[in-house]
């Protein structure tokens, strides 16, 4: 979908619940998300690459819903336009020696 | 929003993004198309990181210490964003003798080039980075290399610059460019946009051959997948950029703790391009190669994987430049895996040929007409 970056957000207007942590493996709190958003970080993937959310132990299968919704509400999209972040293997964390000792095609 | 400025650029990669801030600096307006819904989605976010001189062909050499000397240590200030450059210097490993001999020839070249180059031994390379296996027998040691964060550079200079006024947009593919009597002019998108400029700036990757294509221009490159993954966060070990004779893998531990690892299996050619998908040996092959230099990280756990496409050119070495035969047009593409590094340097350049200014380097070597059949 084609997305124009050129936007005028308005003044930041603090919430007040800013400073709640959405990502627990990174600490990344609301207001951190927010401020990304207005600072041209359009989406899931973009957000998470520039401050970190979701990219913990848990590669955001805690916060992904929490974030996506946050960053929704900043570009006043619907939560739909968005697209998730895209699951990576490992579906656990995994020890370097045990993936080393796969062979085979 | 009237779709016309002084620059258009194609792509929105780590090259891209700097052209673009290089030339919003300039008090050019500049007009970013990107194609995927992502800025910065390609190879810009998904490399290992390395910032190195040593192992560079020597054309790209001088790019590279340029990039080190005048650009890497200050990108953290004029972006507003730490980009986590660390220059920790580079070790390439070797275990063989036949290893050794391979290091041996990167570093004479490194050396005739003017970089700060040589070889050390087993008990040099163990004091600098103690995790080495026993099996390391030396290695090739460039103090002056380092790491940076991909993500946090490519997307760095895509905010700079479009705090300095550059629009982006993304989710709009550029289908062909067009010339408006003999000169390059304009640029169609998928969705049937017309953009008009006074240059474009193609900077986008692969697709940058087909591209060109619609201009009659063609470069021998060809996509190449690779993999790479990262672990979970462990105590500060090294600063060092690793890598090894072989280059069967590559990496460095990063700011926050976490190992970012890349490497090579052989196979890497014989994938369809497209959406970049990993393969099913790609992180174990890497895996293996990591746990043989260094047994302590054999139980740290990856966390993702992921894989991306690089543009391998010909003779492994970018095309950059401004060709005669369509002008109007800069271009740079076929950064064949080693681009990141470089970004910043190659962003500059590719704003000084857009702007018409000299260029702080010659850029000759990498002419997009440099290639010969071998008859």
């Amino acid at each position: 979908m084609k997305n124009d970056r050129v936007r005028d957000f308005g003044e930041y207007v603090p919430a007040p619940d800013d400073d709640l942590i959405v990502c627990r493996c990174e600490e990344i709190t609301k207001g951190e998300i927010r401020k990304a958003v207005r600072d041209g970080l359009f989406n899931v993937h973009e957000v998470r690459r520039f401050i970190r959310c979701g990219m913990g132990l848990c590669q955001g299968k805690t916060c992904a819903r929490l974030v996506k919704a946050i960053i929704a509400r900043e570009l006043g999209a619907p939560v739909a336009s968005l697209s998730d972040a895209t699951g990576r293997a490992p579906m656990r964390p995994m020890e370097m020696g045990v993936l080393a000792n796969e062979t085979g095609l | 929003m009237k779709n016309t400025s002084d620059v258009l650029i194609v792509g929105s990669g780590a090259i891209g993004n700097a052209a673009a801030y290089y030339l919003a600096k300039r008090g050019l307006s500049v007009t970013v198309l990107e194609k995927s819904a992502c800025v910065g989605n390609g190879g810009s976010s998904r490399n290992g990181g390395g910032v190195r001189q040593s192992g560079r062909h020597p054309a790209e050499l001088p790019l590279a210490m340029y990039g080190v000397k005048n650009l890497w240590p200050s990108l953290s200030d004029e972006l507003g964003v730490d980009v986590e450059y660390c220059q920790g210097g580079n070790l390439r490993l070797g275990k063989t003798e036949a290893h050794l001999k391979i290091l041996t020839g990167l570093t004479e070249s490194a050396v005739v080039g003017g970089l700060d180059m040589r070889m050390i031994g087993r008990d040099e390379a163990r004091g600098i980075c103690p995790y080495l296996s026993d099996e390391v027998i030396g290695a090739g040691w460039c103090p002056t290399d380092g790491h940076a964060n991909p993500l946090l550079a490519t997307l760095g200079f895509y905010r700079a610059a479009r705090r300095l006024g550059a629009r982006f947009v993304s989710g709009a593919e550029v289908t062909g460019l067009h010339k408006i009597r003999g000169r390059v002019a304009a640029a169609k998108t998928a969705d049937g946009e017309t953009h008009g400029f006074g240059r474009a700036v193609v900077a986008a990757g692969y697709d940058s051959r087909k591209i060109l294509s619609s201009l009659g221009l063609d470069v021998p490159i060809s996509p190449l997948l690779l993999e790479t993954l990262v672990t979970e966060e462990a105590p500060r070990m090294f600063r060092q950029m690793l890598g090894t004779a072989m280059a069967d893998f590559y990496g460095h531990q990063s700011s926050h703790g976490s190992f970012v690892f890349g490497g090579t299996h052989g196979l890497e050619p014989y994938f369809a391009y497209g959406e970049p998908r990993l393969s099913s040996f790609g992180a174990s092959s890497t895996c293996r190669g990591i746990v043989g230099y260094f047994p302590v990280l054999r139980d740290l756990k990856i966390v993702r994987t992921w894989a991306g496409w690089i543009d391998d050119c010909a003779d492994h070495i970018p095309v950059i430049g401004n060709p005669e035969e369509t002008p109007g047009l800069t271009v740079a593409c076929g950064l064949s895996g080693h681009g990141f590094g470089i970004s910043p340097v190659v962003g500059l350049l590719l704003a000084q040929l857009a702007a018409g200014e000299e260029t702080s380097l010659d850029v000759s070597k990498f002419r997009y007409d440099r290639f010969r059949a071998k008859v």
